[in-house]
């Protein structure tokens, strides 16, 4: 089952920038929440935030709080590794691992982390995340062969299911269909409708109609123009977005008179 | 460029803010004589290239040509399976190479084993962990620096490192190894740097988003995905000592007897058992032999530089095999897309 996450007066700093300013959310367990907005607006920043990924960047650093399941993120105490294996995530880029089959891609969560696992839990956690992944009925013949000989389509399912053999609570996904074509990012958005049974989602994407189509959420984020911080405009069910927004900010980007 | 400023601020729409300039395209279509003389540059610069190409193999050819023909006469089983104690002049028994080549063998594994854990971890913190910092740069011009010592002053250091150790005038194959390896840790982490700041940061995103630490994921993803690289640097900087005499003349010095132990004793290698042979000169021989009367064979005057062509041709086949090995492994750890 999937956990919820509240944010509270989350602002992110790359060294001395300020990226986004005072954000306050709640991404409630197994709905999918999309984070649209132009580009610069902060929204794979938050993203980010989300399972410290920024953290990578140096210099990056929050203030305020991210709560999973009442549980801060950013406590002293809190691992950010440990925090990554409940919140995983999806990238823009299809990014198996070059060295591993499609089978030690899966696997990959638990082998790194040096677990061992007998051959038949692993048969069986293969299995079920590439089932998960709408993956399993392409690849099951090839699990030996490598993950990047996949199409491009394959590679990003892949990875999703790589990310949900490690079973998190929460699974982000940063434009995960952007690099891909439609008729992969078809079969991508439905699987984001059967992975919210098992998971909170996030999602960032460009794409509005994606947004429209695979959230029950929608975040809208804006920035005064560049260099200045990101912020989060407005927030509500996706069909309230896209039909009757509060904001004349949101109207004016849905509509797509700018951005 | 310069004219077309120029009638540009003589017009007068340029006082006009709504005036649009409209290039003439026609101008910037390359003529049909820069064609023409695109192409004669085009045939010149690629015979000069070709040329170079020749000139650059020929001093290549020309020592393979030259080792092959002058080593293969001495080059046999039993060059290979002697040593050269109890040889004297040019009479029989002829001598070998088996202690030089044991020799050449343990004092470059000795200076692999250490350098390429030195090299790697210093080219990982370079790359992973320094980034910016003023370390970082301290690091970095150090082994820049290091790369340039003349050989001859590794073989100096370790020398005298070790005399301070352990005793005046110690010389054996570890010191050796370790003024190998002095030569060597720049190369190791040079290339490693390179191949390690290659793997794209995707791929470090992607270990950390599983809930992989950071040690673990250099390790298995970041070190494993630039394998095959680090391996062609190991093999390039082993390339790069095995044939170096002056260090390993000061450190391990030479003898005619087979010397097992890398840490006692002095040990010949390769290059050095070459220098001597060379140096020496024509072999004396006793006048009876003259006469191919000898109850053991011909006394052969020129044997020396015969055994120091045999044991450049082996240097030169042990080379080869080391970068078919580094190619083999480089190939079975590479990144396959079938």
């Amino acid at each position: 089952m999937g956990q919820r996450i509240d944010v509270n007066h989350l602002n992110v700093y790359y060294g001395d920038f300020h990226a986004v300013d005072d954000v306050n959310m709640v991404l409630e367990s197994n709905k999918v929440t999309a984070f649209i907005g132009p580009s610069g607006c902060g929204k794979s920043t938050v993203l980010r935030t989300l399972n410290r990924m920024h953290e990578t960047t140096p210099g990056a650093h929050v203030t305020g709080e991210v709560l999973l399941e009442g549980k801060d993120l950013y406590a002293p105490d809190t691992d950010p590794v440990e925090v990554r294996r409940d919140v995983g995530m999806v990238f823009q880029r299809p990014n198996p691992f070059p060295t591993m089959s499609i089978r030690e891609n899966v696997l990959a969560g638990v082998k790194l982390n040096n677990k061992h696992i007998s051959k038949s839990d692993a048969d069986d956690l293969v299995e079920w995340a590439l089932r998960g992944a709408a993956l399993w009925n392409d690849v099951k013949d090839r699990l030996d062969k490598p993950g990047i000989g996949l199409s491009g389509g394959q590679q990003q399912r892949l990875c999703i299911a790589r990310a949900v053999a490690v079973h998190p609570q929460v699974l982000l996904m940063d434009e995960p269909c952007s690099a891909l074509d439609p008729i992969s990012t078809l079969a991508v958005e439905d699987l984001i409708g059967e992975l919210k049974d098992e998971f909170t989602i996030v999602i960032v994407t460009h794409n509005m109609q994606q947004a429209a189509r695979v959230s029950d959420t929608t975040a809208f984020f804006n920035t005064q123009g560049s260099g200045k911080p990101g912020h989060l405009v407005e927030m509500a069910d996706t069909t309230t977005i896209f039909s009757n927004p509060q904001s004349e900010e949101t109207e004016n980007y849905i509509s797509g008179r700018f951005g | 460029m310069s004219d077309k400023n120029q009638t540009q601020t003589v017009e007068p729409q340029a006082l006009d803010p709504d005036f649009v300039p409209t290039p003439d395209f026609d101008k910037f279509k390359p003529s049909r004589s820069s064609l023409a003389a695109r192409k004669r540059t085009d045939l010149l610069m690629r015979i000069l290239i070709y040329i170079a190409f020749v000139i650059a193999l020929i001093p290549l050819i020309s020592v393979l040509y030259t080792t092959v023909v002058n080593g293969v006469h001495r080059f046999d089983w039993y060059f290979l399976t002697h040593n050269m104690r109890g040889v004297v002049g040019g009479l029989y028994p002829y001598g070998g190479i088996l202690h030089a080549a044991v020799g050449t063998l343990e004092i470059t594994l000795g200076a692999v084993l250490i350098s390429v854990p030195i090299g790697i971890m210093t080219a990982v913190y370079l790359v992973e962990y320094s980034a910016k910092k003023r370390l970082h740069k301290a690091i970095s011009f150090l082994i820049d620096v290091m790369s340039g010592i003349p050989s001859i002053v590794a073989g100096l250091f370790a020398y005298a490192m070790f005399s301070l150790i352990l005793g005046p005038g110690t010389m054996n194959g570890f010191v050796g190894s370790v003024a190998l390896s002095i030569l060597m840790i720049p190369t190791i982490v040079r290339t490693t740097e390179e191949m390690l700041s290659i793997v794209p940061v995707d791929l470090r995103e992607a270990s950390y988003a599983l809930g992989v630490s950071k040690s673990r994921t250099i390790v298995k993803i970041v070190l494993r995905t630039a394998l095959p690289g680090i391996v062609s640097g190991v093999i390039l900087a082993i390339a790069r000592v095995i044939g170096e005499t002056a260090p390993l003349l000061v450190t391990a010095g030479a003898i005619s007897s087979t010397n097992f132990n890398l840490f006692s004793g002095r040990m010949t290698t390769l290059p050095v058992y070459v220098y001597n042979e060379f140096q020496q000169g024509i072999a004396s021989c006793p006048t009876i032999s003259k006469f191919g009367s000898d109850d053991f064979g011909l006394c052969v005057p020129g044997i020396r530089m015969e055994r120091a062509w045999a044991a450049a041709l082996v240097l030169i086949i042990v080379v080869l095999i080391l970068n078919a090995i580094g190619r083999l492994v480089a190939k079975i750890f590479s990144v396959k897309t079938k």
